[in-house]
């Protein structure tokens, strides 16, 4: 169950996309979810879920895949669509006692799912081309002028990198300590939200014992491989961006032209 | 200077201080230790849980300084503050647990990190990372998340990120630890044709006997001491000796010496069942 969480993993694959520089795979996400926000029409989404189904046509991770990361965030998405729906003031359609709901609600329930939807999926796609250690020698190349106010950004840049890495490890290292437990007759199902909080602390404190110790273990490995810091340090894949790169910066000026069109029009 | 590494009357202390600082316990991991290790050889140490031997192949690393006595990598004092960094880089090192030492998260770049480190440039890297990748026989990995490998294979990339720092001696300490038996061949194949066929020093630390009868040299340990030092041959043929520090010899080794306990006229020191199995027949006809 647990391991069926896949948002923030990557999904090897042989695409276009996975081959983009990560910096700008940064880029077109931040440009793709302020667009997301800039939309306040239908056809706005509409063009924004075309380009997000072509790009990951383009990505070849399977949709399937990338939709079952859409389970994490299930509650915070009902959450606000609820909200929305309830306590937007405007134009009745429906009135029973307290509750009302309006036509405004409704619409603006809408564009939050699909705004919420579309941040999560584009997003996600972002990490499922992109390995860990691209995207983070894409931040430290982007955040590069911070080094000059002394933002040790190499250091946050392998903080990054390497709790990526144990993300996986670390869950399974969950579901092992939850079995055993369940072995011994734990129980982490039945109860209300409080009991089940209460019945994770034993899972939490020898899951903390064991990345502590793993911490330990690898901060030694990586002093025995001569790691000190970033400096006089050479990439095995340093960034350079090429055709394709300029390209799909190209792709981003036509989907913001289409943007100020769109918003311009409708 | 054909000494890789050679230990000095070695002393190491761990001491356990309460709040205040004052000394609680002083625990001597490695008492007295001399040894020495030829280039190119492949030297075993063995020896039971406490016996000392990873405290031994982390002074190596220059990961911890010796309390007293000295240590020598390729003719550096560890405790030289300016060698640093070229003992990590000639001494390099295996640890137990695989998926404590993998860094990176596909196996190439992961290879490639030593290298980043030491400031080879990028062209070199990938060729080191393609060799060493391919010495260790995992070059169709390259782009696989480690975290889909076995534990051998794990182990075996691990290896490969030693290698691609181009040192001159592969300490593993206990590499074979938490592997299935397919996994512990698998990593000792590898070691051991990177020893004959890279002429790499490799100086294994571990506890199961059946990796070591193909050493050069046995080193055995207990309590912080070196105890016994020889050929496996001249090792395993004291088999009372050797249950004294609590290690088992080979399953064979131990057959025969029972054997022979009971009057068959078998020689000492009997390694592998196909010496066996000759000396049998030498007997029986």
């Amino acid at each position: 169950m647990i391991r069926d969480i896949t948002i923030g993993q990557y999904y090897p694959a042989d695409s276009v996309l996975h081959k983009l520089d990560p910096r700008v795979k940064l880029i077109g996400t931040i440009v793709y979810i302020v667009s997301l926000f800039l939309f306040d029409s239908f056809i706005g989404y509409l063009l924004a879920g075309a380009f997000l189904f072509g790009v990951i046509k383009l990505s070849k991770v399977p949709f399937g895949y990338i939709v079952k990361g859409l389970k994490a965030v299930l509650f915070l998405l009902l959450f606000t669509v609820v909200f929305n729906i309830f306590l937007t003031p405007g134009e009745a359609i429906f009135s029973w006692k307290f509750i009302t709901i309006t036509k405004e609600g409704l619409r603006l329930a809408a564009f939050m799912a699909i705004r919420l939807v579309f941040l999560i999926l584009g997003s996600s796609l972002m990490t499922f081309t992109t390995t860990p250690n691209q995207l983070t020698d894409g931040l430290e190349s982007l955040l590069g002028p911070l080094k000059r106010i002394h933002v040790p950004v190499h250091e946050i840049a392998m903080m990054m990198s390497i709790a990526l890495r144990f993300i996986p490890i670390l869950l399974e290292e969950t579901d092992k300590i939850m079995k055993a437990q369940q072995a011994r007759g734990a129980d982490f199902e039945s109860g209300n939200l409080i009991q089940r909080a209460k019945a994770m602390v034993p899972i939490l404190v020898p899951l903390f014992v064991s990345a502590f110790r793993r911490a330990g273990d690898l901060a030694m490995a990586m002093e025995a491989r001569c790691y000190h810091g970033g400096d006089g340090r050479t990439k095995m894949k340093p960034l350079q961006y090429k055709n394709r790169d300029y390209t799909t910066f190209a792709v981003y000026v036509a989907y913001l032209a289409c943007i100020v069109v769109v918003r311009k029009a409708f | 200077m054909n000494m890789m590494i050679k230990a000095k009357n070695l002393i190491h202390e761990y001491i356990r201080r309460d709040e205040e600082g004052n000394v609680e316990s002083i625990n001597r991991a490695l008492d007295d230790v001399s040894l020495d290790v030829k280039k190119g050889d492949f030297v075993a140490i063995l020896g039971h849980n406490g016996s000392g031997k990873s405290t031994m192949a982390k002074h190596i690393n220059a990961i911890l300084m010796p309390t007293e006595g000295a240590l020598y990598v390729g003719g550096m004092d560890t405790k030289e503050d300016q060698h640093l960094w070229d003992i990590r880089q000639s001494a390099g090192m295996v640890f137990q647990n695989p998926d404590n030492q993998i860094i990176g998260t596909v196996v190439e770049e992961d290879v490639g990190f030593g290298p980043e480190n030491l400031g080879v440039p990028t062209d070199e890297i990938w060729k080191r990372v393609e060799e060493s990748l391919k010495a260790v026989g995992m070059l169709e990995y390259r782009s696989h998340s480690p975290n889909k490998l076995s534990g051998g294979q794990k182990q075996r990339v691990a290896i490969a990120g030693i290698m691609a720092m181009k040192p001159q001696c592969i300490v593993l300490d206990e590499p074979t630890a938490m592997l299935d038996p397919n996994g512990r061949k698998e990593v000792i194949r590898t070691v051991r044709e990177l020893n004959q066929k890279e002429k790499v020093t490799v100086l294994l630390i571990t506890h199961y006997m059946d990796e070591v009868i193909n050493a050069d040299k046995v080193i055995v340990m207990d309590e912080g001491k070196v105890v016994m030092e020889g050929t496996p041959k001249e090792i395993f043929s004291q088999v009372e000796k050797l249950k004294s520090y609590r290690l088992d010899v080979p399953q064979v080794t131990e057959l025969a010496y029972e054997l022979k306990k009971a009057g068959v006229p078998l020689p000492d020191g009997i390694l592998t069942i196909e010496e066996f199995t000759e000396e049998m027949k030498k007997i029986i006809h």
